[in-house]
């Protein structure tokens, strides 16, 4: 089964990593990724650009509305996700406490994925 | 990370929210930033034992608080500290006992902070001193560090800077919409400053300065995300990342300066340019044109070229002249001039800024492209004289260094055309 691992963290206190401090998470994050991938069981490693460049669309209403900025105004924000291929829950639970011991801070939220089309745009 | 790396990071992100609003309460710079200080040894007591609270900022501001009530207290009765365990078990505290500090508090709360450290009554340099101090956090020695000068010369500037800021009596009160667009502005301008610091700092420098322009920029995305509909706060933060983008391009192995067109453009960063062009697009939505949108838009068209030969020019100098509308400034002439050259050659070009030779005498950019030009229409000796006016008139060693090969090659009576300065855009008009 397909799962998304949902990646949450303050992005007050990620954006105040320095260039090294982050260069150190991802360096740690890749050697998990790597085993992943090396096992067949990693789909698409997503990172997102800062909530400030995102806009929302508020398609509640007619005509929909466009808003600058994420859709949630929280704690924490969505800053990323990876998809991962796995027998069972425990198993993504054992991948998302590893990415946590490389990455701490934050929460992983882990869905189960009901339709995956990989599309084509190229990476 | 360890677990005082976590701490670390988690005050960084929580001091400017945390100072702003301990700064309404006590109304004093001195008072809210000796709470925060405070407020941060009791979180490095607490927190490894208790994990961090849930809204760091809010524990910061009620623990600084308190513990600045009690030292007044205990300053004017002489009364000793409440126990440590009082304190320690309002680590939760937050989720209760405080009042929730709704968002739009924050928010001018920040921006209160910030224009406190950019008031007009400061020259500049006092501004990003006291930025640096109270907003960022930097020790007065790493300051003075990355200004060249002593510490006790750094401390001298922060003193006269605060007691500057306390005459000038910055109301407390939610401000009006004129008044926030206005602090906006003005905080806008010190950024820019901030980044320019750490962006004209020479590779020796690098370590110490450069560090100034990732500040700027973590302050930029604050700001933006405290005011998110500003099209000139988005376009101020590309400007900015545009700009750092292209760091690693921008020195050789002997730390002289590389110029644009020389630079190699696989040592951009990307990522950066990539989040400035959307906030590019975002701002540009919203059709309220400005001058830090133009001037995003004129690095856009940089980052966009493959190639040196690919950048658009003629956009460029139009730009330039929507800028020189918006905001007349010998400056910005001169920058207009040197895509003027691209586009309509040097004598164009060299035609634009002779009349600015009164105003801009003192301005390494201005003899620079000016030696340039006349090296493209082989008035070698007058190129000379300016090249070398632009030497003696040189900020950083770097640049000095850049208009000495121009000179070098001058001198080697090598009677082909150097396009040299002309390409160089200082982009920071």
């Amino acid at each position: 089964m397909q799962y998304a691992i949902l990646c949450y963290h303050d992005e007050n206190v990620v954006s105040a990593w320095s260039k090294a401090e982050d260069e150190a998470v991802m360096a740690k994050l890749a050697v998990v990724q790597q085993r992943l991938a090396t096992a067949g069981k990693l789909g698409p490693v997503v990172r997102l650009l800062p909530t400030t460049a995102a806009t929302t669309l508020r398609k509640d209403r007619e005509p929909p509305l466009v808003i600058d900025g994420p859709f949630a105004e929280t704690k924490e924000q969505l800053l990323g996700f990876y998809v991962v291929d796995c027998g069972s829950l425990e198993e993504v639970l054992e991948i998302a406490r590893e990415l946590g011991a490389a990455n701490p801070g934050g929460a992983y939220e882990i869905r189960p994925i009901g339709v995956f089309n990989p599309g084509s745009a190229r990476a | 990370m360890t677990d005082v790396s976590w701490i670390d990071a988690v005050l960084t992100s929580a001091r400017a929210q945390a100072v702003a609003a301990l700064l309404r309460y006590f109304r004093d710079l001195d008072m809210a930033e000796e709470a925060f200080q405070e407020a941060c040894l009791r979180a490095l007591k607490a927190w490894p034992k208790n994990g961090p609270p849930r809204d760091a900022a809010a524990w910061l501001i009620m623990v600084g608080k308190n513990a600045a009530i009690d030292t007044v207290r205990r300053r004017s009765r002489e009364q000793p500290l409440p126990q440590e365990e009082l304190i320690s078990d309002l680590s939760d505290a937050e989720t209760n006992t405080v009042a929730r500090i709704d968002e739009a508090d924050y928010r001018d709360d920040i921006l209160r902070l910030l224009f406190v450290c950019c008031h007009p009554d400061l020259p500049a340099t006092q501004q990003i001193a006291l930025a640096l101090r109270i907003v960022s956090g930097l020790s007065t020695r790493q300051i003075a560090r990355a200004f060249l000068v002593s510490d006790d010369a750094m401390e001298q500037r922060i003193t006269r800077a605060k007691a500057r800021v306390a005459k000038a009596n910055v109301p407390f009160e939610t401000p009006s919409a004129v008044d926030r667009s206005e602090r906006l502005a003005g905080v806008a301008a010190m950024l820019y400053l901030l980044f320019n610091e750490g962006y004209t700092a020479g590779i020796a420098e690098q370590g110490s300065r450069a560090a100034l322009c990732d500040e700027a920029i973590r302050l930029c995305r604050l700001l933006l995300r405290l005011f998110p509909t500003e099209p000139e706060i988005m376009a101020l933060t590309a400007l900015l990342l545009l700009q750092h983008a292209r760091a690693r391009a921008r020195f050789d192995g002997d730390g002289s300066v590389i110029l644009l067109e020389d630079q190699d453009r696989r040592l951009w960063d990307q990522k950066l340019i990539a989040e400035a062009l959307a906030l590019i697009d975002k701002a540009l939505r919203h059709k309220r044109p400005g001058p830090y949108q133009v001037q995003a838009a004129i690095a856009a068209l940089h980052a966009r070229a493959q190639r040196p030969q690919d950048t658009d020019w003629g956009e460029i100098d139009l730009l330039y002249g929507a800028l020189e509308r918006m905001q007349p400034s010998p400056v910005v002439t001169l920058n207009r001039a040197v895509a003027a050259a691209k586009v309509r050659g040097a004598a164009a070009a060299l035609a634009m800024i002779e009349p600015l030779a009164g105003k801009l005498d003192g301005y390494f950019y201005f003899h620079g492209a000016r030696g340039a030009f006349l090296l493209q229409l082989d008035r070698t000796e007058e190129a000379r004289i300016a090249f070398n006016r632009a030497i003696a008139l040189a900020n950083t060693p770097a640049e000095a260094a850049h208009i000495r090969q121009q000179l070098d090659r001058l001198s080697a009576a090598a009677p082909q055309k150097n396009a040299g300065l002309a390409g160089r855009s200082p982009e920071a008009p």
